[in-house]
């Protein structure tokens, strides 16, 4: 099958709740595997994303690793799907955007119950981190947004097979809605 | 005193009921605030257990209302006027120069504890900025060498009762009488003439006099005010109440200060008509706190009136006709000009807008019948009981007849308060304050229209152009999109908070303005622009939301060409800049590889 549909996901800042979720279709994950050829996912263990249909990122951006692999995201992939609250909102990592950096930094490294040897690390091979907490739509352009912490399988799976079959996309009530 | 003398004589059982304390909770507040600089936590605990609520309901409170505060303020505490009208006249520099002189940052006090700057949404002296609050009092006219010696008078301790006299001149800067204003009508509601009309005919014949002048409120909404008197009066109940809207928050509207400060008696005039008509023998002035140095003088005119008889048990002798007003101050919050905000911060609450229906003229204040009207909509029902209908209408359009106030502000010779029938085309009006070289025109204030000149040929009535007075001229010098970032600033400040699509979209919506402004934005976010700001209109709890948007969405509409010009050209631009994004964890790493920086992508 030549032209299956190629699909890549990354977490960024997220909890991978919502990947757990993407394998909550269970069994329609044979009939998805039918339709799509998966590329850099941590599903796959592939580390480099090459030209796909589908991006699906997990996780808000928080630090400047996450701007890299999401812009890459953004270059190879025709359409971008923002997965979750975290994505979509920013989530829970965003609520230490009320704090300041430092005081973050300083509550986990310094201040923390039982930290040893306290201080801030400052090795280049850490991703630096952004003072706030962003949704991923205000670093790269993205297409299509599913809310929900984490979105249900029956949701993921909705919208994967309308945007396969090129279909508008529309869920059932319950599949969005939490009340 | 000492701050514990001060709360307990403030807080002092009134023998009242408790509700009726309850009630009086923000005015409490406002004392203490007026007179320690801050809520001290002992207060709080004690009102706390007076009024049997909980710490935090009174925490609440504090948190809702700009001018309360759970810490100490400076000893001189600064808030400067950041409507736009006063940006046009320069207080942003003022704001930087009043900063580094007395080497403070805006909202923190100052280590010694001597003095506070900050700034605060429109303190309606906008013909006579920049202004600011100092402790509650108005000083005008500010410039940089007032700001020097203000300063000055600040590091040598001045007490503000020694302060020049000038600094807390305000003017009333009335260039255009009509109706309402002619000194020839002047006398028309003096020593109670309305009143002793009502008790020569009765409540129904003023009613059948108000509803055949056609007056329509004045606060901007623009109802029926004889329909609005009538409810009330026929609404079931045995107790009613009626309330002036002094709260005056909306940008660039002055007109109602001026008339407390020279007409205060017609207003109680018309507010003690209405009691009589509907049968209240209560009534409220809900006093905007910018205003606060009205406060006294207000008194000093109520109580003549009650020296009169004109306030009080059986009014002009007639029994059974007992009305008195009390004046309320409200504490730096727009929304509490919305009149069901306003009724619950009457009833001492956060102002946050009831569901509506049931409207207050069934159920207001405390649940009770209750008519809102604004300053000027009182003032004008006054003068129509005495001099008729038909004086009335012989100004106007048949749809908005009689004249307005206009406060206008700006880019023009001759600011300050027009009195105009309506009908005026803004061209007129233009003309009168001297305003040239226009680019555009801003009625109604924040929520209102914005009109690029071409438009002038339009009306100022409800059926064309409608305001509650605001009138703001901006000319071609001017960059428009200062005008909408600082109302778009101005709304998430003053949103309560309530409802997602305004507390949310107003913040989204005030991002991507910024973003407008900052030269990053680009179609897609225009297109963003219009979505949010058109489901605010739709699903907004009030009308704070569903009119914030009006200057974002006339700014795409009416002025395209400004619009386009300022657009980033590429498919998409980030929101924030993502390079600045690292700043804070390179200082507190002190790492500068090139892992410390994000590129720009081109
Ligand atoms: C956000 C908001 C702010 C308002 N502010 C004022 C105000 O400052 N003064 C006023 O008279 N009306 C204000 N109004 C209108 C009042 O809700 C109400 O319509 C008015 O006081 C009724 O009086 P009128 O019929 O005499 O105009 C405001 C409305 C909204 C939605
Ligand atoms: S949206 Fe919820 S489940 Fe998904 S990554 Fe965020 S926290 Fe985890
Ligand atoms: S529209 Fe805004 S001000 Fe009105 S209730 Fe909602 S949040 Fe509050």
């Amino acid at each position: 099958m030549a032209d299956k549909i190629r699909v890549a996901t990354a977490s960024l800042c997220g909890c991978f709740g919502c990947h757990m979720s993407l394998l909550d279709i269970d069994e329609r994950i044979l009939e998805l595997v039918q339709l799509v050829e998966f590329d850099r996912t941590p599903l796959t263990d592939i580390k480099t994303v090459g030209d796909c249909d589908i991006g699906i990122i997990e996780g808000g951006v928080a630090n400047a690793e996450n701007v890299e692999v999401l812009r890459e995201f953004r270059k190879h992939c025709k359409v971008l799907v923002a997965l979750g609250a975290c994505a979509v909102n920013g989530g829970i990592p965003a609520m230490r955007n009320s704090f300041e950096l430092r005081e973050c930094l300083e509550e986990a490294y310094i201040e923390g119950i039982g930290v040893a040897n306290p201080q801030i690390p400052s090795d280049p091979e850490i991703p630096m981190l952004l003072n706030k907490v962003h949704p991923i739509h205000e670093v790269v352009k993205v297409d299509h947004f599913l809310p929900g912490c984490p979105p249900s399988g029956d949701t993921i799976w909705t919208f994967l097979t309308e945007l396969i079959e090129g279909k508008p996309i529309g869920f059932p009530y319950e599949q969005i809605h939490y009340d | 005193m000492t701050h514990e003398e001060i709360i307990r004589e403030i807080i002092a059982p009134s023998g009242t009921s408790r509700a009726a304390e309850r009630s009086q909770l923000l005015q409490y507040l406002c004392q203490i605030q007026h007179q320690c600089s801050y809520i001290p936590g002992d207060a709080i605990t004690q009102l706390a257990t007076r009024l049997q609520m909980p710490a935090s309901e009174i925490q609440g409170l504090i948190g809702f209302y700009a001018f309360l505060h759970e810490q100490p303020r400076g000893d001189y505490d600064i808030l400067l006027s950041d409507s736009i009208s006063d940006h046009l006249l320069g207080s942003r520099l003022l704001l930087q120069q009043l900063c580094n002189r007395l080497g403070v940052a805006p909202g923190v006090p100052r280590a010694d504890g001597r003095v506070t700057v900050d700034t605060t949404s429109c303190t309606g002296i906008c013909d006579q900025g920049p202004a600011m609050l100092l402790n509650g009092r108005v000083i005008s006219r500010l410039t940089d060498r007032r700001i020097d010696h203000i300063c000055a008078l600040i590091e040598a301790s001045t007490a503000v009762t020694q302060w020049p006299a000038e600094f807390f001149q305000v003017d009333d800067n009335i260039r255009r009488r009509d109706l309402l204003l002619s000194e020839e009508t002047a006398a028309a509601t003096m020593d109670g003439k309305a009143l002793r009309v009502l008790l020569e005919t009765d409540g129904n014949a003023i009613l059948d006099v108000i509803e055949k002048s056609g007056l329509r409120g004045r606060g901007g909404a623009g109802f029926r005010t004889g329909m609005k008197w009538r409810f009330c009066r026929q609404a079931e109940s045995d107790s009613r109440y009626v309330v002036c809207n002094a709260d005056e928050g909306e940008p660039g509207t002055f007109k109602d200060r001026v008339l407390l400060n020279s007409y205060a008696d017609s207003v109680f005039e018309g507010m003690t008509l209405c009691a009589g008509v509907v049968g209240a023998s209560r009534g409220y002035l809900y006093l905007r706190g910018e205003y606060r140095y009205l406060l006294e003088p207000l008194q000093a005119v109520l109580r003549q009136r009650r020296e009169k008889g004109l306030l009080g048990q059986c009014i002009l002798g007639k029994d059974g006709f007992d009305f008195d007003i009390e004046i309320h101050l409200g504490a730096g919050a727009y929304i509490c000009g919305e009149e069901s905000s306003l009724i619950e911060s009457l009833e001492g609450k956060r102002g946050i807008p009831r569901n509506r229906p049931p409207f207050p003229v069934t159920h207001g204040y405390l649940n009770q019948p209750t008519v809102v009207n604004n300053v000027e909509t009182f003032m004008a029902a006054a003068k129509i009981a005495v001099l008729g209908a038909d004086w009335f209408r012989q100004a106007g359009t048949p749809e908005s007849t009689g004249t307005k106030l206009l406060s206008i502000c700006g880019d023009c010779e001759r600011p300050g308060i027009y009195e105009y029938p309506f009908g005026v085309t803004i061209k007129q009006v233009l003309e009168d304050c001297g305003a040239v070289n226009t680019q555009a025109i801003q009625v109604a204030g924040a929520a209102g229209t914005t009109l690029p000149v071409a438009d002038n040929g339009r009306r100022i009535a409800f059926e064309d152009v409608s305001t509650g007075g605001s009138f703001m001229v901006f000319n071609n010098d001017r960059d428009l999109l200062d005008m909408v970032q600082n109302f778009s600033h101005f709304f998430v400040h003053e949103s309560c908070g309530f409802c997602t699509p305004c507390r949310v979209g107003g913040s989204l919506l005030k991002n991507l303005v910024d973003k407008l402004v900052n030269g990053h934005a680009t179609h897609y976010d225009v297109g963003e622009m219009k979505q949010i700001g058109s489901l605010m209109k739709r699903a907004s709890h009030c009308g704070l939301g569903s009119t914030a948007p009006n200057p974002v969405l006339d700014l795409l509409n009416h002025f395209p060409q400004l619009v386009e010009s300022r657009l980033a050209h590429s498919g998409y631009e980030p929101a924030f800049d993502l390079d600045a994004a690292l700043q804070e964890a390179r200082d507190i790493t002190g790492r500068d590889d090139p892992g410390a920086h994000i590129r720009t992508e081109t």
